[in-house]
């Protein structure tokens, strides 16, 4: 999806338009392509995304490397930069979040019982494949929204991070959800903080934090 | 109406590159109200073959399955593999978890939801269990939340596949008997893929015995007397 996202800004950089206008139908079109693909039994899920990221990577290069004077903004989409953020970026990123807090709410409930044992889902009747794809959506929305911030290169491990040391110390689904919104929230601030201190990027800094916290958790369950 | 659900000659044929593979030949049977069905054969012998096509997961070559319930009143307990092993969920939530075939719209549980998972939980003694991770659970406790998820929406006829692969003796003859209580208070029907032939003449009504082909159908009694006949020859 990042690769998919880093193509979709070379492409619209190099049109010159905005980027994030581009990228959002585009991440969203090959998420579903991508579920198609693996839910038909074409292609395994991992291979297919492999094939997606890479692709879309290798697309995304020719088109930047087609176009000089554009180098340095591409870069900035690639690492991220929270002080290259325009006002238009704040407006997307505050729809798409909300947009992603109203479904979840929603279809909380559906997201665990298909997340949990799909098969069950299945034979209770549940539109599993719609729900597939409303996930795959809001993935796709999650990592436009976070991109502009962490980068496209980084942006799977902003949404991967927060979840894994989550899930290291929570009994139930509800406090997986809670402790993955605290902990990306915590991380993020730190990593802003370590980013305006050393001078780093704050992208790397964000996930920098975020493996700094798995540590510790690693470190203190073994000792339990 | 007493019958539930009826399968006329269905055969399942999985198409591969080179050869087709015929999983399930010919397979009829009906199923009752309060049908206690054991479809028993050997590895590979298209048992699972035949519960996937009856569920609709895998497509019928031919013949017909006819379920006269609606889909809400169908149930089924994978065997304890079936979830994602490193999935954090406690057994409350599993268990409310299955009251969601019941609702089309409103997503959210309701207070009649929360009400039949404390039944359900006293009715099988999960009571103590219902905020631990599932999976801290031993797998006879497991086995028991899944039930207690297929049954809180009260179905007509429940599917099981190999619900004891993994338990000892004792845990297992502890969970049919369960099964066998609460289906006999719901009045719910069972179909059953079983590898032990202790408890088919123990709980059973009927005997599906499968090699692709059916070998035998009939009640329980049937069942014994061919065998009896069969060790007699012998």
């Amino acid at each position: 999806m990042a690769d998919i996202s880093f193509a979709a800004i070379a492409l619209a950089l190099n049109l010159q338009l905005p980027p994030t206008i581009v990228c959002i139908p585009v991440a969203i079109l090959c998420s579903f392509l991508i579920i198609h693909l693996s839910q038909n039994g074409k292609m395994h899920g991992d291979i297919s995304i492999g094939v997606f990221s890479t692709g879309a990577l290798a697309v995304g290069a020719m088109i930047s490397s087609m176009s000089k004077r554009f180098n340095t903004d591409i870069y900035s989409y690639m690492f991220g930069s929270v002080l290259a953020i325009d006002d238009v970026d704040i407006a997307i990123t505050i729809t798409l979040s909300l947009i992603i807090l109203v479904l979840f709410l929603i279809f909380y409930n559906r997201f665990f019982l298909i997340t949990s044992d799909e098969t069950f889902a299945k034979i209770s009747g549940i539109n599993v494949m719609f729900y597939n794809f409303l996930i795959s959506f809001m993935t796709a929305l999650t990592v436009v929204t976070g991109m502009r911030v962490v980068g496209t290169l980084l942006i799977s491990s902003l949404t991967i991070f927060p979840a894994l040391i989550a899930k290291k110390i929570s009994r139930n689904f509800k406090s997986l959800v809670f402790f993955s919104v605290i902990i990306s929230s915590i991380c993020f601030i730190l990593g802003m903080i370590i980013s305006f201190s050393l001078n780093t990027p704050t992208g790397a800094s964000i996930v920098i934090a975020n493996i700094l916290i798995l540590c510790l958790v690693l470190i203190f369950e073994k000792k339990i | 109406m007493t019958n539930l659900l009826e399968v006329k000659d269905l055969t399942v044929v999985y198409k591969r590159a080179f050869k087709n593979f015929e999983a399930v030949n010919n397979v009829s049977f009906n199923v009752n109200r309060k049908d206690y069905l054991c479809v028993i054969g050997n590895n590979g012998s298209g048992k699972s073959s035949l519960m996937k096509a009856i569920l609709g997961f895998v497509p019928i070559s031919s013949g017909f399955v006819n379920f006269n319930i609606k889909k809400r009143d169908i149930s089924y307990m994978p065997q304890t593999n079936g979830i994602n092993s490193d999935f954090p969920a406690d057994v409350r939530e599993i268990v409310l978890s299955g009251t969601q075939k019941s609702r089309k719209r409103f997503f959210f549980y309701n207070k009649q939801d929360l009400k039949n998972a404390e039944k359900i939980f006293i009715s099988l003694g999960l009571i103590d269990l219902k905020k631990r991770s599932f999976f801290q659970l031993s797998v006879g406790q497991q086995q028991r939340v899944l039930l207690a998820r297929a049954l809180i929406n009260k179905p007509r006829i429940i599917f099981l596949d190999e619900p004891c692969s993994g338990l000892d003796e004792s845990t297992c003859n502890q969970f049919y008997d369960i099964l066998e209580n609460l289906c006999k208070q719901e009045a719910a029907s069972i179909v059953m893929i079983s590898h032990d032939s202790s408890q088919i003449q123990r709980y059973a009504t009927h005997v599906l015995y499968l090699n692709k082909k059916t070998l035998f159908y009939g009640s329980v009694n049937d069942w014994i007397l061919k065998k009896q006949n069969v060790k007699c020859i012998h």
